[in-house]
């Protein structure tokens, strides 16, 4: 939501009469009702719909009427991120800083350096923050702690940073209890809500291995019978039911599937997963064994490449798990293929 | 939730801790706690190693190992045979 702030509330801006391009100085006012194109924005970012694209312009927003005295609050320019603060703001006075993180979301872009130090202080000097408001202070969202160092920030501006709850929908209670935070609102949680909301992600990166498989499996049939057939559809069900059990249900049930090992987890469905294909469709031995490991390999890959979406895993831990996971997958998904491909003329 | 080698990098020097508490309000996970004046770890094993305490650590008394725990991340810095850090592509 770009609004130019033009005459908004129709006050008349000291900006608009200029017929310059948009300097770094402008502030804007920014609302805190949602329409329907922002829910419709983040349903599609949730399934990688402009997905690296959808941001606003970094620089000082208005939210309510804000005066001098006003708190001011910090951001991403994710409009995702963005959308999400300025309807918990809603009722309130404040202004929203809003740094350039390449559209990128507050924990993440920290993670990169996008949200950091460097940024917040050219962002604080170029907006003139200190001529807009008396007081100097800052609220940073927590998990921007990642990437920006609280004192240099103060030694560079003047400003002290005070870290905010992590979750926007606390900052109101935060800000009426005088900027104090409970332990609940500074701890990160990973509740089904919030792994359902990533999941989406999951399956849309699988699309393009999937329509591979789905292309193998068309040839096989072409070679077998010289024509398509509906037994196509039979074919591919249980790709289509891997791929939905490792983006889905291992999100999903994660806190209840038995290891720490995401790729265990993922392999543990997968067993399950081959043991009711194996149950439901009668297949000669190799093309079920097959079948069988490539449901494994692909539950098991996509169990493993969720580790990027939690709240809770370590560098370390995820090199020492991809080390001795990803050969077991390649051999089980190459061995699947053969078994599977060489199923279709025994 | 756990999960592999949780904390293993994170160490403190208490002697540095000048006991500002600002590792304390930074962690995500609970890992520190303030114990007579000066912030200690309590609480290793929920350690996600995202680097915001040793960030916020003016007198350099906390040192970790910081990255992004993805196995998207490694497989694809791996396949470029860099073994080194990869810039993340994600994000939402």
């Amino acid at each position: 939501m770009s609004e130019s702030g033009c005459g908004r509330n129709g006050k008349p801006q000291t900006n608009c009469s200029q017929a310059k391009p948009a300097a770094a100085q402008t502030i804007r006012d920014l609302g805190t009702t949602l329409t329907w194109r922002d829910v419709a924005g983040a349903w599609g970012v949730r399934w990688g719909y402009r997905r690296m694209s959808y941001m606003i312009e970094p620089g000082l927003y208005r939210i309510g009427r804000p005066d001098a005295e006003s708190k001011v609050l910090v951001t991403a320019n994710y409009k995702l991120t963005v959308d999400v603060v300025r309807r918990a703001l809603h009722g309130l006075n404040v202004w929203l800083l809003v740094l350039d993180t390449k559209g990128v979301n507050v924990w993440c872009a920290a993670g990169k350096g996008t949200f950091g130090t460097a940024e917040l202080i050219a962002r604080v000097q170029a907006t003139g923050l200190a001529k807009v408001v008396r007081h100097r202070t800052l609220v940073v969202p927590q998990l921007g702690a990642v990437g920006v160092a609280a004192h240099e920030v103060s030694r560079a501006t003047g400003f002290s940073v005070h870290y905010g709850p992590v979750r926007a929908s606390d900052i109101p209670a935060y800000l009426a209890s005088g900027m104090k935070a409970t332990e609940a609102m500074r701890r990160v949680t990973f509740t089904w809500k919030e792994r359902l909301a990533v999941a989406p992600m999951e399956v849309v990166g699988s699309l393009k291995p999937a329509g591979a498989i789905l292309a193998v499996l068309a040839l096989l049939e072409l070679v077998e019978h010289r024509r398509l057939t509906t037994g196509l559809v039979a074919d591919m069900a249980p790709f289509v039911a891997a791929i939905l059990t490792g983006g889905v249900l291992v999100p999903l049930l994660l806190p209840w599937i038995p290891s720490r090992v995401f790729a265990v987890k993922g392999a543990l469905l997968g067993l399950c997963l081959a043991a009711a294909v194996l149950w439901l469709q009668p297949l000669d031995p190799a093309t079920g064994m097959g079948v069988s490991l490539l449901i494994l390999a692909i539950t098991s890959y996509m169990g493993m490449a969720f580790t990027g979406a939690t709240t809770f895993t370590t560098l370390a831990g995820v090199r020492m798990e991809v080390r001795w996971a990803l050969p077991c997958i390649l051999i089980a998904a190459v061995a699947g293929a053969i078994l599977r491909v060489a199923g279709a003329f025994i | 939730m756990k999960y592999l080698l949780n904390g293993h990098s994170l160490m403190m020097a208490s002697d540095l801790c000048n006991g500002c508490g600002r590792c304390v309000e930074v962690c995500p996970h609970g890992v520190f706690a303030m114990v007579q004046k000066k912030a200690e770890i309590v609480n290793l094993g929920d350690c996600m190693e995202c680097g915001a305490c040793g960030m916020n650590c003016a007198t350099d008394a906390i040192s970790v190992e910081s990255g992004v725990g993805c196995a998207q991340l490694v497989v694809a810095s791996m396949w470029r045979g860099n073994g080194g850090r990869t810039e993340c592509g994600c994000g939402g």
